[in-house]
């Protein structure tokens, strides 16, 4: 058994003070205490110094406690040619857990920059706080996705927070302004009861500390999965855009620069969050470790976010680095270690929250709102000024020491009251933890898994049991409308939101002159990575692009959160190399680099992991954001017409892991859809083009819940309807059904304007985009008709669709809040849980046994036989196809126009859509 | 001569910009006035941006209320000076007592952001008079704590009186008294709105572009003022 160092020891051992090779800063607020080490304090200290562990190698130390191996601790004794002290111990076990070193995943991650295809975008890459990427001449974007999920499980509300903070740290240490956040979370089953503790704290979180710093949530994901049961994931993401050359810089370089900690006080939160809490399974004693997750103020952030970009423009600061995991450790190492000089810091200049914390605990502590700052000393008391003029602490602690004579680079020396605690060279932190090539191994159920397919499960078959599907599918949480989660976020502050959720991506001008912006989407689907983590990946990627691509937007650059279960187990480790070999090859087909990204492992509770989750971030950049394309239909008042509706992209009978399987039969098995990322790049390309010349009106994306799904939200977003005509090939049985429910990738649903189609089919055929005009839009009908099938009036949609998360989380009823008096307030509260959306309603249908009848590929589909000359482009076309008709639409006349007739023979000069083959 | 318009940033001031900003849109000059400069640098009217400021600890805006320029503010809105306090800014203007009530929790307890109807009833103050009586305009909403409370006397005196602003329509997002999202002091220069016109002066970024109405009117209030 390992003990703690005694505390009361037996030979008190005099020893001198750690003798700084140079005096501190003049400038620093509080001088190094004139104390004398003599050996009765020492001990009533209870420090365990440097020279007392050179006098103790046989001490025993509670390594594993701190979640270090065997070999690991002897690693630290042969690196230091000495047993390591308390402080080493905690800064070694944090910097070398799964968390900061990365030992786990270094091996195969390395493939994102082996395989990353030239970019010239690039200012700043993996391996940096986050990815740097530029978008015009003077700007640039960095933009990066984190995980939060063992805090968020322990502690939702603070979790989610400080999951927010921290993303948004690593952005602001680039030099950026932060300026858009998104949330991709993942929860248990909807109605399990844990899922209304985590879900509202989460959500919470996530609005309390992204509001109160000012930064819009512009999108996210909220999925439900009994796989994240007890293990909940919490991913933020952050967008930052700073000028290029405002770039900012990890490396304490300078030899004589001062060491500024600067923001909140530490404290004794969060110690062991990145060992103890993230690094390891949970288990029975998981809510013990509620301390180990850190406590957010964003109004410290914020008010950090403002001090930080004053310093960055007046060009006071050498380096800066964030505190969050592994807080002052972290910082103080990785910022000497990337200059290859050293660093002299007195640990008792910390400003501290509780006065009695002890060395390793200030070290490992990861208080949240914290920089460190490198400053030339001739700017200090500059920088002192403005974190003055903001209300934010800043104090010297330390200085930047010089490479050793022979070249080696500098050691970190860290005294705690005279007393020397720490000297390490510091790169032995950063560079040369441990790095395992873990055994893997596919999961042994995978062929059995992968060979019980979704296709083969009874569908429905006629228009009733179509219709009752619609129904239910659009009511089921992980389809249903979110607004309970979005409407607790801001999207607005800042003023450059021009999309938000439920949008398909976030959109963001960066540049109000010259209308430049981007476009950011995050997606992941991890029933489809269960089935195959390689192409699950790719379908993420291909997903979170084609997300980009619908707003008319480039995509340029990606990020990932991979969230998987316990690298100790070979069968997560192979979904891992997969996966990531997955994202690899995706990127490389796609032509845009991996920028930065996030490992989260050893998400299961148990022997129990969470489907191998991983989140795919991509970005796009739009010249002018007034050319973004929005996805509900628009009613277009001046010409009171209809849009014509295209499919774009082939559909097959694609349904193993698809949302329809598992709400329905819950079944989860079978290969998750063909991904083909040439065809992915050649719709984005067609996209963007068809975006600037003002051909679409609308773009939505086709994915989880297929078309029937887009349709509804297409309809929903401005009340404007439509009339769908079921392709021929498509016809008879439970065909209607795969052309509604099928999940087939690269599928886009477009609206184009009259006077437009021909030009955009011609774009199509230019693009080798297959196309298919399968219907219009119909302001007047309201309701959403599927000729021979069904007719649902929006009302009707509109409930299903948006009843189910405040039955099940009850408090925020959609569109009603009684007014009260004084006094009155209880009652006033509207509460619907007793909402019968609750509960999907029970499969109770006529269905049709699976057919294996081949079909028959149509003649190629032609736009209507009438059709005027394309519309130029022109300067004034976006503003007004741009302005969504939120405010009171009035409703255009009717216009004749019939689904599906008129299919002449007309120029086909797209490929077929091919016919629907079962994958 | 172009107006010039003064934004107030706090310690966690959030829509400064924003609120800025629109005054560009509505065709004066923003002037970025600091909570702790006691200066109001000769403006002609103050905007109180919304946000946290302060954190919104101890009460949103309560220590707010106290910034050096906030005594300057209160000074000049006696004599007259237009002052806008919107969400954050409508709590201080309660906190420093230029309004009347308190703006508390939303009663559901959660933040909520989303598009509101509000009806326009005061067209005489300094900050509405381009609007017409009874119109109703689009303008987000997103607050934690925009519950407009008060005493019965207080609101039966602000009805009388036609110091009711604007109202929420089809649906109160966040249980005020009497749908009330907007009210303005006796003299008609100082309003206070929860909702945030702000937010809604671009096509591109807002719901509509109802929200310039708010800073139009000043401008001609201004112009029609003795200078």
């Amino acid at each position: 058994m390992t003990t703690h160092p005694d505390p009361v020891r037996e030979t008190p051992e005099a020893y001198p003070a750690a003798a700084p090779t140079q005096p501190g800063p003049a400038a620093a607020p509080s001088a190094v205490p004139a104390r004398h080490a003599s050996a009765a304090a020492d001990w009533a200290d209870g420090v365990d110094t440097v020279p007392r562990a050179e006098g103790t190698p046989e001490e025993l130390q509670p390594y594993a406690e701190l979640g270090l191996r065997d070999d690991e601790y002897d690693r630290i004794r042969h690196l230091l040619d000495r047993r390591p002290t308390q402080s080493e111990l905690a800064m070694y076990s944090i910097m070398w857990s799964e968390h900061c070193s990365y030992k786990s995943s270094k091996v195969h991650l390395r493939q994102f920059g082996e395989k990353a295809p030239p970019s010239d975008r690039l200012l700043a890459g993996i391996g940096e706080n986050a990815g740097v990427v530029q978008v015009s001449d003077e700007l640039a974007v960095t933009f990066k996705v984190e995980s939060h999920n063992h805090p968020s499980f322990v502690e939702p509300y603070q979790g989610a927070a400080t999951g927010v903070g921290g993303i948004v740290r690593d952005i602001l240490a680039m030099g950026a302004r932060p300026v858009a956040v998104m949330d991709p979370l993942r929860f248990g089953a909807a109605d399990h009861p844990d899922t209304a503790r985590v879900l509202p704290g989460v959500v919470a979180g996530v609005g309390g500390y992204g509001n109160c710093l000012g930064l819009p949530n512009i999108g996210g994901e909220v999925v439900f999965d009994p796989c994240y049961q007890g293990n909940p994931l919490v991913n933020a993401l952050c967008l930052g855009v700073l000028p290029v050359n405002r770039l900012q810089k990890k490396e304490a370089t300078g030899p004589g620069n001062v060491v500024v900690l600067m923001g909140a006080k530490t404290g004794r939160d969060g110690i062991g969050g990145v060992s103890v809490l993230a690094s390891a399974t949970f288990d029975e004693g998981s809510e013990q470790r509620r301390p180990s997750v850190q406590v957010g103020d964003p109004f410290i952030e914020k008010l950090l976010i403002e001090a930080c970009l004053e310093l960055y423009d007046a060009e006071l600061v050498v380096g800066i680095q964030d505190l969050g995991g592994a807080g002052l450790t972290c910082a103080l190492t990785e910022t000497a270690a990337s200059a290859g000089t050293g660093m002299r810091v007195w640990l008792e200049r910390v400003p501290l929250r509780e006065p009695s914390m002890e060395p390793h605990e200030i070290l490992a502590s990861e208080s949240q709102e914290r920089m460190l700052l490198v400053v030339a000393p001739e700017k200090l008391e500059a920088v002192l000024k403005t974190c003055e003029k903001w209300g934010v602490l800043a104090t010297a602690i330390g200085e930047v020491t010089a490479p050793t004579e022979d070249g080696q680079p500098g050691r970190l020396l860290i005294t705690w009251r005279d007393q020397l605690v720490v000297d390490v060279p510091p790169g032995s932190l950063v560079d040369d933890g441990p790095v395992y090539a873990r055994p893997m191994r596919e999961p042994a159920d995978l062929i059995l898994l992968q060979a019980d397919r979704a296709e083969t499960l009874p569908r429905p078959a006629d228009p009733d049991a179509l219709r009752e599907t619609v129904l239910r599918m659009i009511a089921s949480p992980n389809l249903a409308d979110k607004t309970w989660v979005t409407e607790q976020y801001d999207r607005y502050v800042l003023g450059n939101t021009v999309l938000a959720q439920p949008e398909d991506s976030g959109v963001i001008r960066i540049d109000e002159r010259t209308g430049l912006g981007v476009a950011l989407s995050v997606d992941g689907n991890g029933r489809y990575a269960r089935l195959d983590p390689y192409h699950g990946t790719r379908l993420a990627l291909a997903e979170a692009y084609r997300n980009v691509a619908v707003t008319g937007a480039l995509p340029i650059a990606v990020t990932n959160c991979l969230n998987f279960g316990s690298p100790e187990d070979p069968g997560v480790m192979w979904q891992f190399a997969e996966a990531v070999r997955g994202l690899a090859d995706g990127c490389a087909e796609l032509g845009i680099p991996v920028t930065g990204g996030n490992v989260s492992f050893y998400n299961q509770t148990g022997a129990a992991a969470i489907h191998p989750t991983p989140v795919v971030g991509v970005l796009g950049v739009l010249d002018n954001v007034a050319d973004r394309v929005p996805m509900g239909f628009v009613p277009q008042p001046s010409s009171g017409d209809h849009d014509q509706l295209f499919l774009l992209g082939e559909t097959h009978v694609e349904l193993s892991g698809s949302e329809w399987a598992w709400v329905t039969h819950q079944h989860l098995g079978g290969v998750p859809p063909h991904v083909d990322l040439a065809r992915e790049k050649q719709l984005a390309e067609l996209l963007a083009a068809a975006a600037r010349v003002g051909h679409l009106s609308s773009a939505h994306d086709l994915s989880d819940g297929g078309l029937a799904q887009s349709l509804v939200e297409s309809c929903l977003r401005y009340g404007v309807g439509a009339r769908i005509a079921v392709p021929e090939r498509f016809e008879g049985n439970s065909m209607p059904f795969v052309f509604l429910f099928s999940e087939s990738a690269g599928r886009v649903l477009v609206s184009v304007p009259r006077g437009h189609e021909k030009a955009f089919t011609a774009l199509c055929g230019e693009h080798g985009v297959p196309w298919e005009l399968i219907g219009v839009t119909d302001p007047a009908a309201g309701a959403l008709e599927v000729r021979g099938q069904f007719r649902i009036g929006l009302d009707e949609l509109r409930e299903a669709h948006t009843g189910t998360l405040p039955s099940l989380f009850g408090g925020v009823a959609p569109f009603e809040v009684t007014p009260a008096e004084a006094g009155a307030a209880d009652e006033a509260v509207a509460d619907r849980s007793d909402d019968p959306h609750a509960e999907p309603v029970a499969q109770d249908v006529p269905v049709e046994a699976p057919t294996s009848d081949p079909v028959v590929a149509p003649e190629s589909a032609a736009p209507e036989t009438e059709v005027a000359e394309p519309v130029e482009a022109d300067d004034e076309r976006p503003t007004e196809r741009a302005t969504p008709p939120l405010r009171r639409p009035t409703t255009p006349p009717p216009a004749e126009a019939e689904v599906g007739e008129g299919r002449a023979d007309g120029a086909q000069t797209a490929p077929p859509a091919a016919s629907p083959d079962e994958r | 001569m172009t107006a010039r318009v003064g934004v107030v940033t706090f310690p966690g001031s959030l829509d400064d910009g924003d609120a800025a900003r629109a005054v560009r849109i509505a065709g004066a000059e923003p002037v970025r006035l600091w909570h702790g400069d006691p200066e109001l640098h000769g403006v002609d009217a103050v905007v109180l941006p919304g946000g946290f400021s302060y954190g919104d600890y101890l009460r949103c805006g309560a220590i707010a209320r106290f910034a050096p320029v906030m005594e300057k503010i209160v000074d000049a809105a006696a004599g007259g000076l237009p002052v806008l306090g919107i969400c954050n800014g409508f709590q201080i203007l309660c906190e420093a007592h230029l309004l009347p009530g308190a703006l508390t929790r939303n009663q559901h307890l959660h933040f909520r952001n989303r598009d509101q109807i509000l009806r326009i009833e005061a067209t005489g103050t300094a900050w509405t008079n381009t609007f017409q009586p009874g119109q109703e305009v689009l303008i987000p909403v997103k607050n934690g704590e925009g519950c407009y409370v008060a005493d019965t006397a207080t609101l039966d005196a602000l009805e009388a009186e036609g110091r009711v602003v604007a109202r929420y329509v089809g649906g109160n997002p966040n249980g005020s008294q009497r749908d009330i999202a907007a009210i303005t002091n006796p003299a008609g220069n100082v309003v206070g709105i929860m909702p945030h016109p702000e937010h809604a002066v671009e096509a591109l970024t807002g719901p509509s572009l109802d929200g310039l109405g708010f800073f139009t009117s000043v401008l001609k209030h201004l112009v029609g003022a003795p200078a």
